[in-house]
């Protein structure tokens, strides 16, 4: 009876076209906004995420998360490289400051500062030049995207010349780091250059990123640290989670993320179930003169889930699609919109959630068609 | 020792409905045979049980009492799911507003029973499309519903019903929705079809115009069996 039931589904042009809709609606809205909010949360931890070498970051015991700074002397690097298991451990710096161009231009920018023996730290993928260029005299790195920024009309190139703190810097390199929370360019120098830029002080080092020797537990590794220094270390992923969690429990970005998303299982919901329910109660009298005819409660019910799953696929990839395309488009319209994409995670809970929806959509509706009683068909 | 000239036993019947704090009884103690290979009309005013009485006879409806045999099949002794599968088998159904699904075609209408049994819908209207064009509706195999008229949807009902060679025909105010010539169409159809040695026909109506197709007719009064006249009684001549 599964080819009936579809054929019953696409009899009703109407009510199909209006539950796919109702389905892609919420869809699109649930994942889009999910993803966004997903996007955002990332983009609160871009730094970390960039610095793939390290294992554990090691941090005053004060700090809660990546932008919140209390710099450390730089000879807690040196107890830090002292405990068992480390490998390697380099100084980091992280930090704010004003960059003037030729041109009169001011610009806040995000300066980090990686060691300048190693240059560990440095956004992995460089669009032009090259990391080693990062050992010349003056020089620095500067995203991509906080190159147009900072000059909108031109094309990514290097040479540029700015001023940080009086201090010339030349930009030798492009790179593709992770868009920040903030709009601000993301500047990668030397430490030694990031230390003058910002002007000298005791305590200057933001951050020491750590290597585990091979077959060193991090966590474990991140915990002796702790132990031995009296410093705060976290693995990477810890430290990943604790900066998002900072921002989704100290800003109304989940709450107003959260309110959109459940309007859209509501809206969704409602919208579908109530025009399935409708849909159902139009077929009431041909369900049961199937079940006088023979066909199982059992078989009408499969009848109607298959409607109702093939509604929900279809409204489902629709949506979906709507909402990958939607990242596409504004991904290549602007660049400072980079980084948000649709998370097979996100794509998965929302099938998820459409499943749970086309669920409560059947149900009454179901339910109906279950208790009907056959002899409804001998009342003209 | 089932007689096989016999197609439905109803014995003693009686069906009570809630109404109220109590129960109302609609159908008094009926005892009712109807022969194979005849055309049996259940007549009777509206609210005389007729309906009820044919719900208990095709299986939809549980009776309060008494039982129902039909080809020798102890109907009301069956499960709920013997009683479906065997109204699936054993039971074509024609009804007042045909229940034709309106997505599918005539042939795919009339092919329903044979889907339901799990014959896949291609090849079943291939089947259903035989006794269409044994009827007269050869040219209509492939319409929708709403572009059949009133008689040819109830023909492709009769094809439904007949599709998958029931035992038992029973047909709910058949020509109700069809003016005269079309439902005396209709009759003349149902009865050169549907009419077998071993199948029985019954057709509820309030048609006069119908009974002169009729092999007997049993009249209904106050959910009792008043009279059963056979088709050179009387009856059947003053209904004329």
């Amino acid at each position: 009876m599964n080819g009936v039931a579809l054929r019953i589904l696409l009899g009703d042009r109407a009510k199909y076209i209006g539950l796919i809709f109702g389905i892609a609606f919420s869809t699109m809205l649930m994942s889009n906004q999910i993803s966004i909010f997903a996007g955002l949360m990332l983009r609160t931890a871009g730094q970390i995420l960039d610095a793939r070498e390290a294992d554990v970051w090691v941090m005053d015991p004060r700090v809660e998360y990546v932008d919140e700074i209390e710099p450390m002397t730089d000879m807690q690097l040196g107890r830090v490289r002292g405990v068992d298991g480390v490998d390697w451990a380099v100084p980091f710096f992280k930090g704010l400051t004003v960059a003037h161009t030729r041109d009169g231009m001011l610009q806040q920018i995000i300066l980090l500062g990686v060691d300048d023996a190693t240059l560990t730290g440095v956004a992995p993928q460089l669009v032009l030049g090259s990391v080693e260029q990062l050992k010349q005299p003056d020089a620095m790195i500067i995203d991509r995207a906080g190159f147009q920024f900072m000059w909108p009309q031109e094309e990514p190139g290097l040479g540029k010349v700015v001023e940080l703190n009086d201090h010339r810097a030349v930009i030798v390199g492009i790179s593709d780091a992770s868009a920040p929370f903030t709009t601000y360019p993301v500047v990668y120098t030397k430490y030694s250059n990031a230390r003058n830029y910002v002007g000298r002080t005791r305590k200057q080092m933001s951050f020491v990123l750590v290597h585990a020797r091979p077959g060193v537990d991090i966590h474990q590794l991140a915990q002796r640290i702790t132990a031995e220094t009296g410093l705060k270390a976290l693995t990477w992923r810890d430290f990943t989670w604790a900066t998002i969690g900072y921002y989704l429990k100290r800003t109304g970005i989940p709450v107003n993320f959260g309110i959109t998303v459940a309007l859209g299982f509501i809206v969704g919901a409602a919208v579908v179930g109530q025009t399935f329910y409708i849909f159902v109660l139009e077929n009431l009298r041909q369900f049961g003169a199937l079940k006088a005819m023979g066909v199982a409660n059992g078989t009408i019910l499969r009848m109607v889930l298959l409607q109702a799953m093939v509604v929900a696929g279809i409204g489902y990839a629709i949506g979906i699609g709507l909402c990958a395309g939607f990242f596409e488009i504004t991904s290549r319209v602007s660049i400072s919109l980079r980084g948000f994409e649709l998370p097979w995670e996100v794509a998965l809970g929302t099938a998820c959630t459409v499943l749970v929806i086309i669920v409560i959509a059947s149900f009454a509706s179901l339910r109906k068609v279950m208790v009907v009683d056959p002899a409804i068909v001998f009342r003209g | 020792m089932t007689d096989p000239s016999i197609a439905v036993r109803c014995s003693a019947i009686t069906k009570s409905f809630p109404a109220g704090d109590g129960m109302v009884e609609v159908l008094h103690g009926i005892d009712f045979d109807v022969p194979a290979g005849e055309l049996t009309m259940l007549v009777g005013p509206s609210g005389c049980g007729k309906t009820t009485l044919i719900s208990i006879i095709a299986g939809i409806l549980t009776p309060t009492s008494g039982e129902v045999e039909i080809s020798g099949n102890p109907l009301t002794r069956m499960s709920d799911a013997a009683k479906v599968a065997f109204r699936r088998s054993n039971v074509g159904f024609i009804f007042q507003q045909y229940n034709l699904l309106p997505a599918l075609t005539a042939a795919e209408n009339a092919a329903i029973p044979l889907v339901a049994a799990g014959m896949p819908l291609a090849r079943a209207a291939g089947s259903a499309a035989t006794i269409l064009e044994r009827i007269g509706m050869g040219a209509h195999l492939g319409k929708l519903p709403n572009q059949l008229s009133g008689g040819q949807q109830q023909r492709a009902a009769i094809a439904r019903a007949l599709v998958h060679a029931p035992r038992l025909i029973v047909c709910d105010e058949p020509t109700a929705a069809l003016d005269a010539e079309a439902g005396q169409t209709v009759l003349e159809i149902l009865r050169d079809a549907a009419l077998a040695p071993d199948r029985a026909v019954i057709v509820v109506t309030h048609d006069t115009r119908i009974y002169s197709f009729a092999d007997r007719i049993a009249s209904m009064e106050d959910g009792r069996i008043k009279a059963v006249r056979t088709a050179s009684h009387a009856l059947l001549s003053e209904a004329a």
